[in-house]
Parts: C-alpha cells; sequence; structure tokens
C-alpha cells in the first residue's frame, strides 16, 4: 500500500494547519458564511441535519489497520462510537463538533490520512476496484495510477473551484469493479495492440438527477500522457460547464449538449498544447510509485487448502459465510475475504468503533494488516491463506461482521437518507431495514441468489439507485416520503440505468413491493438466471404488473 | 487608494476597475480619469483610440470569467496590465484563463485577479500566474492583509505542475522509490 514520503506528510500537514486557521477566522467572524463553506466542504465537512458531517478520504478504498484503528478512537473520541463507509469508499462521521474538525485532521495525519477534496466543486476523492492486486480477472493494477491520480489532483490550482464535483474512477480488470461508466472520467487500463499500457477514457458519466452513461472519449490514451489528459479535459470543463444552474452544471451535461465528437474535438486541441508538456509521466515516477504497490510476500501454497475443504464439509454456516463472502484469489491457497456491513437491522456501511478495532486486529492476524473499502459499502480483507479462512470467519462473526450475504437481497447500498442528511427527501436506513427483516430467511436468501438494491434518499444519487438492479429512490410528495422504484439497472461491464416501474409506494409498502418482485422473477427465471438477466430477457412489464395487482389485492383486503 | 498585493509585497494602488452600467455602450462610455482598467469590450471597440494609454501604462484591460483570452492575443505585447474578474470567489474560470495567458500566449506583463478575491485563494492565484491580487475593497484591514500574506506559503512543495512550477514535483526531486 501507498506510504507516504516526507513531501506527501509535509502536505497532508500544512493542510491541517490550512484549515485550523481557516476555521478560527470562521469562528472569529472573520471569515463569512458563504466563504468558510467553500473551503469547509473542500475538507469534507458538511453542516449537517443534526451536527456537522465529516467525510475523511480513503483513497481508492485502501486502508492500513492502524488507520482503521485510528478511525475507531475517533469514533470513539469525536463521535458516537460509529462511522459510516460510503459508496465513495470513504468513511463519513456524523456527529463530530466543529470545533473538533481541525483536533481530528491533526490525528487523521499522523497515520497519512486527511479529509482532502472529499466534497466540493474540485476533483474528488478517486475510487477504484477493491480487489485491485489480487483479482484473478486484473490486466493490470490499477492502484498506482489512482495514487498519480491523487497527487496531481491534490490542490491542483487551476480546478479547485470547479462548476461541480468531479469523480474519476480507474478501473484495471476485465470486469469493471469500480463502475466507470458513471463517473466524470472513467479510466480503463488496457494495453494496445503492441502490448503498451494505457487507458480507454470514458467521460460525462454520471448519477444524480439526469443520469447518463458515460462516452468514449479516447480509446486508447498512452499512459505517460495520462494527466495530461485528463488536465485537457478538466479545462474544457472548467472554461465551459454551466454556472448558472448548479443541476446542469456537471460535465455530463455539457458533453450531451455539446455531442461527444465535438467536445472530443475541444479536448483534443486543448490536449495538442500539452502533450510531451511537464505533466508528461516519467516511467521513473510511475515506478516509484508502483513500487508501493508490489504484492505482499505470500507464502507457496498448495491451490487448495485440505484443512479449509474439511472446515467447509463440517460446518454448515462456515461453508454459507464463504459461499458468499470469500472470493477467489489470483495466488493459489490465498483468499480474499468480504466483511459484511449489511447485518440486518444495521444501517448500511455503519460500523462501531470496536468493530472497527476488531477489522484491525483481523487485518493484523490475517491479510497482511491491510484493509479495503467496496462501494458497495463492505471490507475486505483481500490476502487470507485459506487455512487462516475458519479463524478469520470466527474473528469477524465474533465481530458481528460474518452476515453471509454478499451479492444477496440483503446486502443493500443505501445512503444516509433522513436520518442524517439535510439533502435527502426521504428516509432510506429503515427502508433498507424494513427489507432485510423480511427476508431474513437465510436459505431463501441464497435460492434468490444474486440481487442488488440500491435506496437513496433523494435524486443526488448517493445510494446509486439508478444502477441497482431494484432500485429504490425517497422522493417528498406533499410533505410525505414515498419511494419510486425502478427496475433493471446494473453496474460492471453491462452498466444500465433503471426505469421506473410506476407510481411510488408509501414506505410500509417497500418489503411488499420487493416480495412481488422477487416473486415475478422465480416465477419466470430460467436455471441460474440472475434476477437481472430475467429483468432484461422478459422486460420490466411483468414486474410491473405484479407489484401493482398485488398491492390493489392488499388493499383490498384491508377494505 | 486601495490596498493589493503585488508579487507578495503589499502596495498602496491607484488603478481604477472600470465595468459597464447596464445598457451602457462600450463604444462610447465615459472613462474615468488616471489609471482605468477596462473591460474587454471597451478596448476591443476602442483599441485604437486607448492604445497609446495601455502603451503608456496607464490602461489595462479585464476579462469576464465568459471572455476568451486569445481575443488579446495580438495586443499581448501592448498592455502592461491584465485583470481578470471573479464575480464570485467560487468561480474558478479566472484560474483557466491566467493559466491560458501566461502558459499559452505567453503573457508577461501584470496579471491581476480582480472582483472577489479572498486571501484563501491567494496560493491558487499565484500558482496560475497572477502576480497582483486585490481583493474587493474594504474586505480586509490593513493588518488582516499583512497576516494574509501568511497564506503565499500554504503549501511548499504542491504536487503537480502549474504556472509558477511548470515541472510537477516528480521532476522537480527526486523523489526516492520505496525500499
Amino acid at each position: 500500500m501507498y506510504q507516504y514520503d516526507e513531501y506527501d506528510q509535509r502536505i497532508v500537514d500544512e493542510r491541517v494547519a490550512q484549515f485550523r486557521d481557516q476555521t478560527q477566522r470562521y469562528l472569529a467572524g472573520e471569515l463569512g458564511e458563504d466563504e468558510y463553506r467553500p473551503l469547509r466542504l473542500q475538507n469534507g465537512l458538511y453542516i449537517q441535519r443534526y451536527a456537522p458531517m465529516l467525510r475523511i478520504a480513503v483513497p481508492y478504498g485502501n486502508l492500513r489497520a492502524e488507520q482503521v484503528r485510528m478511525l475507531g478512537h475517533i469514533a470513539r473520541t469525536y463521535d458516537r462510537g460509529y462511522g459510516h463507509f460510503t459508496t465513495r469508499q470513504n468513511m463519513q462521521f456524523n456527529w463530530p463538533k466543529l470545533e473538533d474538525v481541525p483536533e481530528i485532521l491533526a490525528q487523521l495525519a499522523t497515520v497519512q490520512m486527511h479529509a482532502i477534496q472529499t466534497s466540493g466543486n474540485c476533483i474528488r476523492n478517486v475510487t477504484s476496484d477493491p480487489f485491485a492486486g489480487v483479482a484473478a480477472d486484473e490486466e493490470i493494477d490499477p492502484r498506482p495510477w489512482c495514487e498519480i491520480v491523487r497527487q496531481w489532483s491534490t490542490f491542483h490550482p487551476e480546478f479547485a473551484f470547479l462548476p461541480r464535483k468531479f469523480k474519476i474512477a480507474v478501473n484495471g480488470a476485465k470486469e469493471d469493479r469500480a463502475v466507470i461508466q458513471v463517473h466524470d472520467i472513467g479510466l480503463d487500463l488496457k494495453r494496445n495492440a503492441e502490448g503498451k499500457i494505457g487507458f480507454r477514457v470514458l467521460v460525462g458519466g454520471g448519477l444524480g438527477r439526469t443520469p447518463i452513461i458515460g462516452e468514449e472519449i479516447s480509446s486508447f490514451v498512452p499512459w505517460q500522457d495520462i494527466l495530461s489528459y485528463c488536465e485537457a479535459i478538466l479545462r474544457v470543463y472548467n472554461l465551459n460547464g454551466r454556472r448558472d444552474n448548479a443541476y446542469k452544471a456537471r460535465i455530463k451535461i455539457l458533453v450531451k449538449a455539446l455531442g461527444i465528437d465535438a467536445f472530443r474535438s475541444q479536448v483534443e486541441a486543448e490536449f495538442a498544447h500539452l502533450k510531451d508538456g511537464p505533466a508528461t509521466l516519467t516511467a521513473e515516477e510511475v515506478h516509484r510509485v508502483a513500487d508501493h504497490f508490489v504484492d505482499p510476500s505470500y507464502e507457496t501454497l498448495p491451490a487448495s487448502d485440505a484443512g479449509y475443504t474439511a472446515q467447509l464439509a463440517a460446518n454448515k454456516a462456515f461453508a454459507a459465510w464463504a459461499r458468499r463472502n470469500v472470493r477467489a484469489h489470483k495466488q493459489p491457497g490465498y483468499a480474499s475475504v468480504v466483511l459484511s456491513l449489511k447485518k440486518p437491522g444495521i444501517a448500511p456501511g455503519d460500523i462501531t468503533a470496536d468493530q472497527l478495532d476488531s477489522v484491525a486486529a483481523l487485518a493484523d492476524a490475517f491479510s497482511f494488516g491491510e484493509v479495503r473499502v467496496t462501494h458497495e459499502q463492505n471490507l475486505v480483507l483481500a490476502d487470507v491463506r485459506q487455512s487462516d479462512l475458519f479463524a478469520a470467519w470466527e474473528g469477524a462473526r465474533k465481530a458481528g461482521l460474518a452476515t453471509p450475504n454478499i451479492g444477496l437481497l440483503t446486502d443493500i447500498i443505501a445512503c444516509p437518507g433522513g436520518d442524517f442528511c439535510a439533502l435527502a427527501n426521504a428516509k432510506s436506513i429503515p427502508i433498507a431495514n424494513a427489507i432485510q427483516a423480511r427476508f431474513d430467511d437465510l436459505d431463501y436468501l441464497h435460492d434468490i441468489g444474486e440481487i442488488e438494491i440500491n435506496i437513496s434518499g433523494c435524486m443526488n444519487a448517493c445510494g446509486h439507485h439508478h444502477v441497482g438492479h431494484i432500485g429504490v429512490l425517497g422522493v417528498d410528495k406533499n410533505g410525505q416520503e414515498w419511494y419510486q422504484v425502478s427496475i433493471g439497472g446494473d453496474q460492471g461491464n453491462d452498466t444500465s440505468l433503471g426505469k421506473v416501474i410506476g407510481p411510488s409506494f408509501a414506505a410500509d409498502e417497500m418489503p411488499d413491493v420487493v416480495s412481488s418482485l422477487v416473486q415475478t422473477y422465480t416465477t419466470n427465471r430460467h436455471d441460474d438466471e440472475r434476477f437481472i438477466d430475467t429483468v432484461r430477457r422478459v422486460g420490466a412489464e411483468p414486474f410491473k404488473t405484479q407489484v401493482y395487482a398485488d398491492r390493489e389485492e392488499r388493499k383490498q383486503a384491508h377494505v | 487608494m486601495s490596498e493589493i498585493i503585488k508579487n507578495g509585497v503589499i502596495h498602496e494602488d491607484d488603478w481604477t476597475v472600470v465595468r459597464l452600467a447596464d445598457g451602457e455602450d462600450a463604444a462610447t462610455a465615459e472613462l474615468p480619469a488616471g489609471r482605468v482598467i477596462v473591460p474587454l469590450a471597451v478596448w476591443l471597440a476602442r483599441r485604437e483610440a486607448l492604445g497609446a494609454q495601455a502603451e503608456a501604462g496607464v490602461l489595462g484591460v479585464w476579462l469576464a470569467g465568459t471572455e476568451d483570452p486569445a481575443a488579446l492575443a495580438d495586443d499581448l505585447l501592448r498592455l502592461q496590465l491584465i485583470a481578470v474578474d471573479f464575480p464570485k470567489f467560487a468561480d474558478g474560470r479566472g484560474y483557466s484563463i491566467a493559466t491560458l495567458l501566461r502558459a499559452r500566449h505567453g503573457y508577461g506583463g501584470e496579471l491581476r485577479a480582480v472582483g472577489e478575491v479572498l486571501r484563501d485563494q491567494f496560493f491558487f492565484l499565484t500558482r496560475c500566474g497572477f502576480d497582483a491580487l486585490q481583493p474587493a475593497a474594504g474586505r480586509y484591514t490593513p493588518e488582516q492583509l499583512k497576516i494574509a500574506l501568511e497564506s503565499f506559503r500554504d503549501f511548499a512543495e504542491p504536487y503537480q505542475g502549474a504556472v509558477d512550477r511548470a515541472e510537477p514535483l516528480f521532476r522537480r526531486l527526486a523523489r526516492k522509490v520505496a525500499a
């Protein structure tokens, strides 16, 4: 994992001093509310429904055990004993005191952490594949490139006040696990016909009010040019993006208004000036950064561990967990473990200080002291020996992190919603919990198979509802909370946007609605067909019909 | 007279930024006496008439965020002062405009940020090529402005290249390869 050198550390320390001063000036009245706002946002500090919310950067989802412990310490000392992992792989604290934030940042800086650019109209914290470096389908490790983009974008002076937020994601595997098609810039690492490394570049994707799938702006940008190419995109956007209406200010609106070809011409014209300039990456720099991401010292092990196989046969609960929460690894004898933050009844992505300590201990004991955050709001121990899986499971179980539901219906993505977020129109967490409670039978859950439910409390779409197989969007109707349901969304290589099935539902109807959708699926599915594939094959109509017929029947029953 | 910061030092300044009132015609608008920074529209409409004043260093031109600095490409040697307006400090177009003026068009005269210019932007503004920073009149007391000079030193070694230091950190310094 990337370790700071003196330059990285200094920038983070200087940021702490800068923000401490800005906050003091704000509290002293020298810096106005409107002036302080963009400054604190660029440091992840929101003023939320009940208290400030602090969003801490977890660059491309990578954490070391000491950093996880620090998050636990902060949760315990400055918050209410828990934190929340987000769909952008970051951690949020919902109850810090504004006055404490400079000190929190100072403590984070001691373990090479910060809150830089986790919010605000700037280039946001870069995201990536949580299985980077260990996935069997990986072609090129995205982590060094993420780190290079992180450094380039950190306090970029030209792009600190963009029309709107700007998100970059990098993927390097056959399967896209970074959802690059719905980012402002999606970078897909690849080799060209000559075997040279570069990027297929997508631009103008995004969710929110106007969900759009990104379009290809270049099929191959050589790695040396990638920062210059991004600079060209950002400059065209900065100068031409709309600033009159925040809802139309994202790059996707500009790309759509111009058309991808006209947008590309502008970017290429800009890039022609920048190509071969000082931002051109050098092999030395790429090697320097890549050297932080070499494989840990794996042992030479048999492909399959006999003890593990025996435990699977002997223990049904362990086998159920292994089936859902353990992933194949590129290294023989190893596996990746997903720690579920989706225990029914808990807010998706929430984790207590004690659990954070447990995760750090598990990482130290079983996974070279490293942890990953997924955009599905779970955690990953990437490098666990198969022979340690049983012990890791026992440890995870003790900590309440071994719910065997990864990829299943109760592994719900949800934003914090109206319980916390000032933007939300409706609550998300109680909806997630109610659905989880309905589907509490593990055997049934496993029988339903892979299905993704994504819930957002408003159209800003932090819960990525558009790309959920079942998407739930909280809407406000005359001061009441309602939920609009879409189906057919998907993330990954076949990213698609879900379609709304019809009129919205009251909160207490949601478990029934999901039941109807699942029932329609199980009635129509072919063998081994996932929910999304059935939706794609038979279309939305049977689902719509069933959901609203069931709803009518329930109404009649109450009369 | 107001105080501005030029090359990191506080100066008394007597330039007036001329802003056209609604409906006022760039070709005919009356310009105040003394040193003036006129809107691009005024300059383009009256280039011939104002050229001598520009060359004498008593007239500069300011660009709005919507204006393309290429419009001044032929005048850069005549103009001793170009300003870029920040209608809101969070409107970041001026950073790209400054970068283009310096790095693309090779402008070497005074480049001044005017409008809503806050000390919290000083570091970024300087990096993008502004050598003169003019906060709105009355925004800072002389004492506050003096303290604000510390903002220039917010970050000692930024990662990426910009106008002030074109080379990114990885070209400026030999960063060690991890052990």
